[in-house]
């Protein structure tokens, strides 16, 4: 390990260690993220039967694929939101974390990353098995849209991060960001294709997601591990993924230098 | 104690701090000033208590010091550098514990936050892990090494806290209410520990509390703030001295005297048994300042009016120092 990468490193490791602590959540995540899943493939297999059997490009078996590869990967790509910052600096927190020698975006990035991991390492597998014992799923059955599909996961979790972490720094300049970020919630999560995806999203709707960094957190990661978008298709999604990260990254960075100006870090 | 040269290594110029606050059920924000116009200096190796009411300054300034906070106006140096553009070189070269908060990893064994932390400070594994040991035993911890931080008691945290920010040697210790909360033993031992550990490595110590025991253990020098500005800065004697708290003769006497007034220096407090027993304090109560005349003269002026059976010295009380220096500032 360079040195360089070693306190990155032990960060991320001590976030994933420290969630190991909390088995209920995982239950919990795992109940949560099945019934969910199982109400979605109920309404997505309707919608697939009254279109004559294909929608959008997606088939039955590649419908609950999409179901299950979305609940699985959820808890991963944290489209719930983040307000472990905003609250850190409420709380003045966050004085901790400045008094560390290490930039305050890549620190909150690395623990971001051990947490997701982790919940990746649990809540992936499970709603894919019971998807495929329930309503049956297809998945890829070549090594390749699983090797991409890693790093498209990887890359989404990123931008998923770098995103939050901007409308958390934003939060520097209100006094309560709890609005915003719930605003940055719901609307993330439609864009980044929870509910439906985005291919199914009417004409406008979709140009407009494609102009956000949403669909690469969740339905680029879901079309590579599904097989939905192979080869150049699926090289060029995850590069636009590599884009959006760069973009969100420099955003975090810009408002993390101006919003410093304006943090007013709470009592004693 | 060694000194690592005379260099200051906390310097700070005209230090402001200004908050916009939002009055309860208005939109109308106020202005407070929390530091106002603070100017100090702390030569390496010194130890410095930093004492005023809550909601003085002192967290302020301390957060300006290390590079969290942006001044309203004024300037900060530490350990020669600007906190705010070199915020992370100077994390390497300072220690810091914010009493109320956690530096350590809440969920993990006290051990992990130890390892991560020297990875943090990109130590050498063998360096960290001899400076965690060291540190382990003369705080005594290896008792809860593998228990969850969570778990741990206040004065086990305290320990571990103060423990985190030396592991890598700094050179200025910060410690933001050290002792709050902690029993007498635990104190303590902190304060032995914290004057080892100066003797041995010549950290400067930059201590804010309530509690005097700590500033008249460990300190060598005094600031009290208050609303933000300097009030004093001296040693703890002439704080003392300064505001008029100085030491208080009790003195029984042989017959029933009419109350001593009128000794110069000195102020009758008052008289139990007729006049059996006086107290006297000394170098006045600030209606009379000027300094304190020396004990043999006092008791010359005393035994001039009446005989002498016993006497004893109460020292000041520092806390009740600082309070007349709040009362002084308010009134």
């Amino acid at each position: 390990m360079p040195p360089a990468l070693r306190p990155w490193f032990r960060l991320l490791r001590a976030s994933f260690a420290a969630q190991t602590r909390y088995l209920p959540a995982v239950a919990g995540g795992l109940i949560a993220n099945t019934t969910f899943g199982f109400l979605k493939a109920a309404m997505l297999v309707a919608t697939v039967h009254a279109a004559g059997g294909s929608v959008a490009g997606y088939d039955l078996e590649s419908m609950v694929a999409y179901v299950w590869l979305s609940q699985g990967l959820l808890g991963a790509v944290q489209l719930n939101g983040t307000s472990e910052i905003g609250e850190r600096v409420r709380t003045g927190e966050v004085a901790i974390d400045f008094a560390r020698p290490l930039d305050i975006q890549t620190s909150y990035l690395a623990a971001d990353l051990g947490r997701n991991l982790f919940n990746l390492s649990t809540r992936l597998l499970p709603p894919l098995v019971i998807g495929a014992l329930t309503t049956g799923l297809r998945l890829p059955t070549s090594a390749g849209p699983y090797l991409l599909g890693a790093i498209a996961v990887l890359l989404g979790m990123t931008v998923s991060f770098f995103g939050r972490y901007a409308v958390n720094v934003i939060g520097f300049w209100l006094v309560e960001g709890r609005g915003l970020r719930n605003f940055y919630m719901i609307v993330s999560t439609f864009l980044a294709g929870l509910f439906v995806p985005v291919g199914m999203f009417p004409g406008w709707l979709h140009t407009l997601a494609n102009c956000t960094p949403f669909p690469s957190i969740l339905m680029t990661p879901i079309d590579v591990l599904s097989g939905r978008i192979v080869g150049a298709e699926a090289v060029r999604a995850v590069a636009v993924q590599v884009f959006w990260l760069a973009v969100t990254c420099a955003i975090g960075r810009l408002l993390t230098a101006r919003g410093w100006l304006k943090l007013e870090v709470q009592g004693g | 104690m060694s000194m690592r040269g005379s260099a200051p290594i906390i310097e700070a110029e005209g230090l402001t701090r200004r908050f916009l606050v939002r009055r309860k059920g208005s939109v109308r924000r106020d202005t407070v000033t929390a530091v106002a116009d603070m100017t100090f200096s702390v030569a390496a190796g010194e130890s410095v208590g930093y004492i005023g009411a809550n909601g003085a300054g002192k967290s302020t300034t301390i957060k300006m010091l290390i590079g969290i906070l942006v001044p309203s106006s004024g300037s900060a140096r530490t350990c020669g550098l600007d906190p705010l553009r070199r915020r992370k070189e100077l994390a390497r070269r300072v220690g810091v514990v914010f009493g109320q908060r956690s530096q350590l990893w809440w969920d993990l064994p006290v051990r992990e936050s130890f390892a991560i932390l020297g990875d943090v400070h990109r130590m050498p594994s063998a360096a960290a892990a001899a400076r965690t040991d060291e540190l382990a035993q003369q705080l005594d911890m290896t008792g809860y090494w593998d228990t969850p931080v969570r778990q741990l008691s206040l004065g086990q945290r305290m320990r571990a806290e103060i423990a985190a920010a030396l592991l890598h040697s700094p050179e200025l210790l910060i410690l933001d209410e050290p002792t709050i909360g902690l029993d007498v033993l635990s104190k303590q031992r902190l304060r032995e520990f914290l004057i080892a550990e100066r003797a041995a490595k010549g950290t400067t110590l930059l201590l804010t509390t309530h509690d005097m025991g700590d500033i008249e253990r460990l300190c060598n020098r005094v600031l009290v703030v208050d609303h933000g500005t300097l009030a004093y800065d001296g040693s703890l004697p002439g704080l003392a001295a300064t505001v008029g708290a100085g030491r208080v003769l009790v003195i029984d006497l042989a017959t029933p005297t009419p109350d001593l007034i009128g000794i110069p220096g000195v102020t009758h407090l008052g008289s139990e048994g007729g006049g059996l027993r006086q107290r006297l304090a000394l170098a006045g109560d600030g209606d009379q300042p000027g300094a304190a005349p020396s004990i043999p003269v006092v008791l010359a002026a005393v035994s001039e009016r009446a005989e002498l059976r016993d006497l004893s010295i109460e020292e000041p009380d520092i806390e009740d120092v600082v309070r007349r220096i709040y009362t002084a500032a308010e009134g």
